[in-house]
């Protein structure tokens, strides 16, 4: 009967044990809600059908009644609410030991690249049990990532990167749509999620892998050949502020605020250096604006995200490797 | 007004017949006339519209119409149906003509600009339509930017010019109810004595007027920065892509509140009537009305839980949103507990009544699940959300309206339809919708998007229920429009009060003079009074 009335999505992450616990209960309080208002009105209008001679009571009203049913609907209401609340909070926290990978949207195509540098378009490979973030953007227009068998889903935009995690519970292929109507080819803009056996992952990381540059590298690359060590130099303060141990952390601005160095910031500094200026520094640095791809701009985020302050472990290091090549 | 010498026998269907009568007419009623007619013309165009979208989701393959062809479709299908058609039906229709009536006053404050309202929605209309011949918009009726102001290369400008222009239309209904409920009322006609429709309308004549402000300036601006690269809502511009949701928002939440309150009003006069008794808790449902139009202008960020809001202004919408819950389960209850203990008759408005009732209720219930931050992230911009608006905005608006319609139709016209049919329709009416649209509850769960042209397989089976069930809804829906037409030359003439209503509309003649009343009413009784009405007619 399910196989050809389907009522549900497959559970394949963290997220679909609860979101549908809270689902079910729903279904329930709606059925019973319903049922209530239904059978009430069914029994009033048979009950109480007009007959000659039988003239209707008259009700003014019933404060008691209405303060009955206005405070136990507000009730389950706040249940509902922070039912709902707590499963967004965990959706919105990703774990600090989650895998990061990228995504950039355009129309009508999802890139994906992992950070060891495999890329991938409309199809995503993701280890199970692992807590895998995803960082995206858009190219073009608002876009939304959306995997029904995950029950997550986030909206892509332009011009600043949003945030999508998970953690697949079952090893399978699953539905990857874009869910923000985004022009022609909306309904196209589809692929799958496969997600593997960690150890199938690795060995399907490393198929093919003929010297492929991990993001970092990638991004440590193109930090050299644009010109940006130049000034931001590693070690000495060079004319641009040094970049090692910075994200993450509460930055001085020139005009006294304070901005925190996130994915958005690093990629706002490339792209419009001018809107915030470290304090300390002269405002010196060209725009990037039209010379650097999304792609190439993750690449640099996850670069400048690598690079850590004298004495603290760097994934740099891991990443150089693959770079000597 | 200086043309009505009202003769004896005369009323406002006979005061003149020549087309500069109508077309130039300042009475509320020939004006309401009007819009009845523009109104269900553009549910018929909207409504060819669905009829396309069903087709194509027959099946998962993309087979009837091209990928653009379908996107303009189902944006059309929104555009005209929402602020040709949900937006206007109501208030322009049967409140044009029932609000004067109702409170015992001759027209409205501003006959003139009311006029020019109906004149606005035409030109409106036909720049839309004329939009359509030039090739349509393929946005969605949200007309999210960047893809409205910098990607479609379809006419969004003409179609927003075309909402801009149908705003003021709106704007001017507004303001006309809202001085004409304060200062016109007759003589005795309390605040606490008025009609619930007449709360009704006022609480939505508050939205259109603070409200739709909002949406013209903002359309203006898609406006600008799709002609002249204003850098307001595309990043690569320097704009905010979420600027423009916010404010979209800010009108097109509350304006699901200018579509349902109107309709919550009929509901209440019909509840009453066929239960011959006053309303539960005739306060409450007035002030609910009034707590439903403030709180609704603080929620509309809950249509954007997933676009990038941060987590925290997430949390506060949720909570305000089951703030909104709470006066439309107030209203739910008292309507259910106003037939306690009446006199209650299953006449075709009463059907349609409880109709509403069961649809609201689902459309109602189903927001719950929606304004639950962690399941609305699931089921966000799927066909689940699809079914709920479509329960609320379609399914009790239309409910409501179509028993507004045959309860006052004895008054409008002065004759009676063929009651068999009326049922008959309210009934296939209330089937076909939960046969069109429950399916898609399950479809958007199951994790189908909502704007997909093409489906995955699994997903098949609910579509083709839903598009079955179109067919039954579109029956319900076109019946009404076959006997109701019929009626006007062969239904029987009925008297002025066929139901044996109170009220005001029901103590002047059917169909009323020019003038409303022969003789200036005045009320010294409290509204619902059915305790008092004697002559009671048993005929329906």
């Amino acid at each position: 009967m399910l196989k050809y009335f389907p009522l549900w999505p497959d559970q394949a992450s963290n997220f679909a044990g609860s979101v549908d616990g809270l689902y079910i209960f729903l279904v329930l309080v709606s059925i019973a809600m319903f049922v209530l208002i239904g059978a009430a009105s069914i029994t009033f209008a048979v009950v109480y059908r007009r007959r000659e001679g039988v003239e209707a009571t008259p009700i003014e009203g019933s404060t008691i009644l209405e303060l009955i049913w206005s405070v136990i609907p507000f009730i389950v209401f706040m249940i509902i609410f922070g039912w709902g609340a707590t499963i967004y909070f965990d959706e919105r926290t990703p774990p600090r030991d989650a895998v990061e990978m990228y995504a950039v949207a355009k129309q009508w195509m999802w890139k994906f690249e992992h950070p060891e540098g495999q890329r991938e378009i409309n199809e995503l490979h993701v280890p199970m049990g692992r807590n895998i973030k995803i960082i995206m953007t858009s190219q073009d227009v608002i876009h939304s990532l959306y995997f029904p068998a995950f029950r997550i889903k986030q909206d892509v935009l332009p011009g600043r990167y949003t945030t999508l995690w998970f953690n697949a519970t079952q090893v399978g292929e699953f539905h990857l749509f874009c869910a923000e109507y985004c022009g022609t080819q909306h309904s196209n803009m589809i692929g799958k999620i496969v997600v593997m056996q960690p150890a199938e992952y690795e060995l399907w990381l490393n198929g093919g892998n003929n010297g492929r540059t991990s993001l970092v590298g990638t991004g440590q690359k193109l930090f050299t050949e644009l010109g940006c060590s130049t000034c931001h130099k590693s070690d000495v303060q060079g004319r641009g502020p040094v970049l090692a141990g910075v994200f993450g952390k509460q930055q001085l601005l020139q005009d006294g605020r304070l901005v925190k160095v996130d994915e958005d910031y690093v990629r706002e500094s490339i792209l419009n250096p001018q809107a915030k200026i470290v304090s300390g520094f002269q405002p010196i640095m060209p725009t990037f604006q039209g010379q650097v791809s999304e792609e190439q701009l993750v690449s640099l985020v996850a670069y400048v995200k690598s690079l850590k302050a004298e004495g603290q472990p760097s994934n740099v290091a891991q990443a150089q490797p693959q770079q000597v090549k | 007004m200086s043309t009505a010498a009202a003769a004896p026998g005369s009323n406002y269907l006979t005061n003149g017949s020549s087309v500069s009568s109508w077309l130039l007419t300042k009475d509320h009623k020939r004006i309401a006339l009007l819009y009845l007619l523009s109104v269900t013309f553009f549910f018929f165009i909207g409504g060819i519209f669905a009829l396309l979208i069903r087709l194509e989701l027959l099946t998962p393959q993309g087979d009837l119409l091209q990928a653009d062809t379908y996107n303009k479709v189902f944006t059309m299908h929104g555009q005209v149906m929402v602020f040709f058609f949900l937006i206007p039906v109501v208030p322009a229709v049967l409140g044009n003509f029932l609000v004067p009536i109702m409170i015992g006053a001759k027209d409205l404050a501003f006959p003139r600009i009311n006029l020019l309202s109906w004149y606005l929605y035409i030109v409106a209309g036909i720049l839309m339509l004329w939009t359509l011949a030039l090739g349509g918009v393929d946005t969605g009726w949200t007309f999210y930017t960047p893809l409205s102001s910098q990607f479609s290369r379809t006419n969004v400008v003409m179609a927003a010019v075309a909402v801009f222009i149908n705003g003021f239309s709106s704007i001017f209904t507004g303001l006309n109810f809202i001085v004409t409920i304060h200062r016109m009322r007759a003589p005795g006609m309390t605040w606490n004595r008025l009609p619930l429709f007449i709360w009704a309308h006022y609480a939505t004549s508050v939205i259109m007027v603070l409200g739709t402000p909002v949406i013209a300036i903002t359309l203006l601006l898609v406006g600008f920065e799709r002609m002249f690269h204003l850098g307001i809502f595309d990043p690569a511009l320097g704009g905010d892509p979420l600027l423009f949701q916010h404010l979209f928002w800010f009108y097109s939440h509350p304006a699901v509140y200018i579509m349902i309150l109107p309709s919550m009003g009929i509901v209440s006069e019909l509840i009453a009537c066929f239960s011959r008794k006053r309303i539960f808790g005739y306060s409450a449902v007035a002030l609910s009305s009034i707590g439903i139009a403030v709180i609704g202008f603080l929620v509309w960020a809950h249509h954007m839980f997933v676009a990038g809001i941060s987590l925290y202004a997430a949390l506060v919408f949720s909570f305000l949103t089951y703030f909104v819950g709470v006066p439309s389960a107030i209203k739910v209850f008292n309507w259910t507990a106003t037939m306690y203990k009446g006199a209650v008759t299953l006449t075709t408005p009463m059907i349609y009544a409880i109709g509403f009732l069961g649809l609201f209720t689902i459309g109602g219930l189903t927001g719950l699940f929606l304004a639950a931050l962690g399941l609305d992230v699931h089921v966000t911009d799927t066909y689940f959300v699809v079914a709920h608006f479509h329960y609320v905005m379609v399914g009790g608006v239309v409910m409501a309206y179509l028993g507004g319609i045959h309860f006052w139709w004895p008054k409008i016209t002065g004759r009676m339809y063929p009651e068999f049919w009326g049922k008959l329709s309210a009934m296939i009416g209330f089937v076909g919708f939960n046969l069109t649209f429950f399916p898609q509850f399950i479809v958007g769960y199951l994790g189908m998007p909502r704007r997909y042209w093409m489906y995955a397989p699994e997903f098949q089976v609910w579509n083709v229920l839903s598009t079955a069930g179109a067919t039954v809804l579109a029956v319900g829906y076109l019946m009404p429009l076959v006997y109701l037409t019929w009626s006007l030359r062969y239904g029987p003439v009925v008297g002025d009060n066929p139901w044996g209503a109170v009220g005001l509309e029901w103590m002047t003649t059917s169909p009323p003079p020019t003038e409303n009343f022969l003789e200036p009413p005045v009320v010294t009784w409290e509204a619902y009074d059915y305790e008092h009405i004697k002559e009671v007619p048993v005929a329906y």
